[in-house]
């Protein structure tokens, strides 16, 4: 966005390499579960058993549903244990509690509450961190969705092993959570977190800092005063800055993060065509 | 009775009726006589060139009726036109119809209370219609259009038409790409039911008819003339028990259709469900809805079907100990597909149904509270997003205008054109 002429803007780190990773892991095994899992939750709509049919059938399509299964399961292991690490290990002070944390925090309810008076202009914007309220609110539930529907797919994977510790209906209601939560974290993931992330006007149409890692200071500046000044106070401005991305970066965040929304929104659409028939 | 003046009494009348009977009597004696023979006939049938009055020609098929069954038999034209025995010949063009009853007196006893006399009469389900006129052979003879082969074509020439059959005219084709239909048309085999295996010959008669052979009641022991075995089984079912009290309950053309019959290979079994479902509705929707429905919905063929947990011919009610859905069979049921399932594995409810409490509570409640999770959830983000939206939008048109330097509250609108 920058003007012919105009000095090169000056770049923060957001996301650790290992971080955009983890979303990308994430990323791919959601929307391969999403694919996998849609035509099969909505069986009875025409055009579930073509997609089926497209991904080389049914029996092809729980295999891949498994597969991104495990993908998924050990993106979130590997999260949890680094998140276990840098606790324990590395007794990073803030991970669980203060600005670098996700964790939710009084503060959140007064900035969120703050959003809404800003909303109808009957107050100034919050002074977000580095953390929002939506953003911890799109990381936890991600993060029980995870367990929730991880957990009963499991239970439904594994059935005979699981009926020597449950009894029957466990696995009723380990069907009825799988399909409800599956479908909550489609609808939730494919329309309120692309809003928020990437397609609300001031985004629109891709935030790529989820690719890139980095986003510009002066975006910081706007858009989270307060992280700003805690960095001023740091002492890590103006010194400290990360590369700027290449051309090259930023486009290919372009491509991958439209392309899955994209495919999200249309899996959002076939979602919800299929419920307004029900 | 003539009228002389003067001999007009009774008995003079009398006389003279007497004696004119006589002459009418002798006279006919004289006729039956010189009935005409088959080469009397041939002075007009067998020339090719001889046409009707409206020029279409006499009698195509004649030259064939010497190799005709009636032919071989010395049978002559008048022992089936039996009116043109006493008729002055050229005879009138329109005759009395053949009168197969002569010889045929059972076949025709039959045809007469079947549903193709009377009504069908005028369009060609006649004697003739189905066994050739002339020309006829018998319905050994691989030529007969009644042969056993050649019976389908046979009724498909009327039962194949639009114009007669409306939305009926289906079921020949039907019934020609069925698993009897190719047995019959591809293989050859004569052992393979045709139109008139199940429905009759002679004697067809609507599926209303409690006497026809594809009457309900009727059609397991129509079917089990060659499927025995199978028989046997289903009349130890519930649905047997069902039909045979009058009340509701399948037979086999509820499941296997009447005319479109397939082979039973999985891609047909999957539609098998939809024919149980046409009366256990309730079934069918709460297995639908469950993971064997979802998977055998999507065209998966390895998933339990209904017929793979509650049996097929001989299906018994779960209270049935030998049902294999009864709580003695259950597991084992269960394991057919699921080796190692046990007693709490095979109480998983497959045709558990979220919105009944009574079935299950905690599958209820479960989805009731899953259901007000996400109506919570997209309530609070739909108002969320709502409200956001022109604000965001509001930011955007300042970034836009001003670029990120610019001061969010300021409204100068200068910098338009960066």
């Amino acid at each position: 966005m920058s003007e012919p002429g105009a000095p090169e803007p000056v770049y923060v780190r957001r996301f650790a390499p290992v971080e955009i990773g983890l979303h990308a892991a994430l990323m791919v095994s959601f929307l391969g579960l999403s694919l996998t899992g849609l035509p099969l939750l909505m069986a009875q709509r025409p055009w579930a058993s073509g997609v089926a049919r497209l991904m080389g059938g049914y029996g092809v399509t729980g295999t891949l549903h498994r597969t991104f299964a495990v993908l998924m399961m050990a993106t979130f292991a590997a999260h949890v244990g680094r998140i276990l690490h840098r606790a324990l290990v590395r007794k990073e002070a803030g991970l669980l509690w203060g600005p670098d944390s996700l964790v939710p925090q009084p503060r959140d309810l007064t900035e969120m509450l703050q959003h809404f008076r800003w909303f109808v202009g009957k107050g100034p914007r919050p002074r977000f961190g580095r953390f929002t309220y939506w953003e911890k609110f799109d990381y936890w539930a991600v993060f029980w969705g995870m367990g929730i529907i991880g957990g009963s797919g499991l239970l439904l994977w594994f059935p005979q092993f699981f009926a020597r510790l449950l009894p029957g209906w466990a696995f009723n209601v380990a069907f009825v959570i799988h399909g409800e939560e599956a479908l909550l974290a489609m609808v939730f993931i494919f329309t309120v977190h692309f809003f928020n992330g990437h397609l609300r006007p001031e985004k629109f149409p891709m935030d790529t800092v989820i690719f890139t890692g980095r986003l510009p200071l002066a975006e910081v500046r706007e858009e989270r005063p307060a992280e700003y000044e805690r960095m001023l106070q740091r002492g890590e401005l103006p010194g400290v800055g990360a590369p700027a991305p290449t051309r090259r970066e930023r486009v290919r965040g372009y491509v991958v993060g439209t392309l899955a929304v994209l495919l999200g929104l249309t899996m959002v659409v076939l979602t919800l065509y299929a419920l307004a028939r029900y | 009775v003539p009228q002389e003046p003067g001999h007009a009494t009774p008995l003079n009348a009398l006389c003279v009726a007497l004696l004119a009977l006589g002459v009418l009597l002798l006279a006919r004696g004289a006729d039956a006589a010189e009935k005409p023979s088959d080469a009397d006939c041939l002075i007009c049938h067998g020339e090719a060139t001889a046409t009707r009055a409206d020029g279409r020609p006499l009698g195509r098929d004649l030259p064939r009726f010497k190799d005709s069954v009636h032919g071989q038999l010395g049978a002559s034209c008048v022992d089936c036109h039996v009116d043109l025995a006493s008729a002055e010949l050229p005879h009138p063009e329109k005759l009395a119809p053949a009168q197969c009853a002569s010889c045929h007196p059972a076949a025709i006893e039959q045809y007469a209370r079947s549903v193709h006399a009377g009504r069908a009469v005028r369009k060609g389900a006649t004697c003739t219609g189905c066994h050739g006129v002339h020309d006829i052979l018998p319905v050994k003879d691989p030529a007969s259009p009644a042969y056993h082969l050649n019976v389908a074509a046979t009724c498909g020439r009327c039962h194949a038409d639009t114009a007669m059959m409306g939305a009926r005219a289906g079921i020949p084709a039907a019934f020609t790409a069925s698993i009897h239909g190719q047995a019959l048309s591809r293989r050859g085999l004569v052992v393979a039911p045709n139109c008139a295996t199940c429905h009759g010959n002679h004697d067809v008669r609507e599926p209303s008819d409690r006497e026809s052979k594809v009457h309900r009641a009727n059609v397991p022991a129509t079917c089990g003339t060659c499927h025995a075995g199978i028989r046997r089984e289903y009349d130890g079912s519930v649905h047997a028990a069902a039909v045979r009290k009058g009340e509701m309950g399948a037979v086999c053309s509820d499941c296997h259709s009447a005319h479109d019959i397939r082979a039973t290979v999985p891609a047909w079994r999957l539609g098998v469900v939809k024919e149980c479902g046409a009366c256990h509705e309730e079934s069918a929707r709460t297995y639908r809805d469950g993971f064997h429905g979802q998977a055998s919905t999507l065209g998966y063929t390895r998933v339990a079907l209904c017929a793979d947990c509650h049996g097929s011919h001989g299906i018994l009610p779960k209270e049935d100990p030998r049902s294999r859905v009864s709580a003695e069979n259950r597991v084992a049921t269960c394991a057919r597909c699921h080796p190692g399932a046990n007693a709490r594995f095979a109480a998983f409810d497959p045709h558990a149904d979220p919105h009944d409490r009574t079935r299950s509570k905690p599958v209820y409640y479960t989805a009731k509270l899953m259901n007000l999770l996400l109506v919570g959830v997209f309530s609070f983000f739909a108002i969320h997003t709502a409200l956001w939206f022109p604000r965001s939008w509001q930011m955007r048109r300042r970034q836009d205008r001003g670029g990120r330097e610019k001061e969010p509250e300021s409204k100068d609108g200068k910098g338009e054109s960066a």
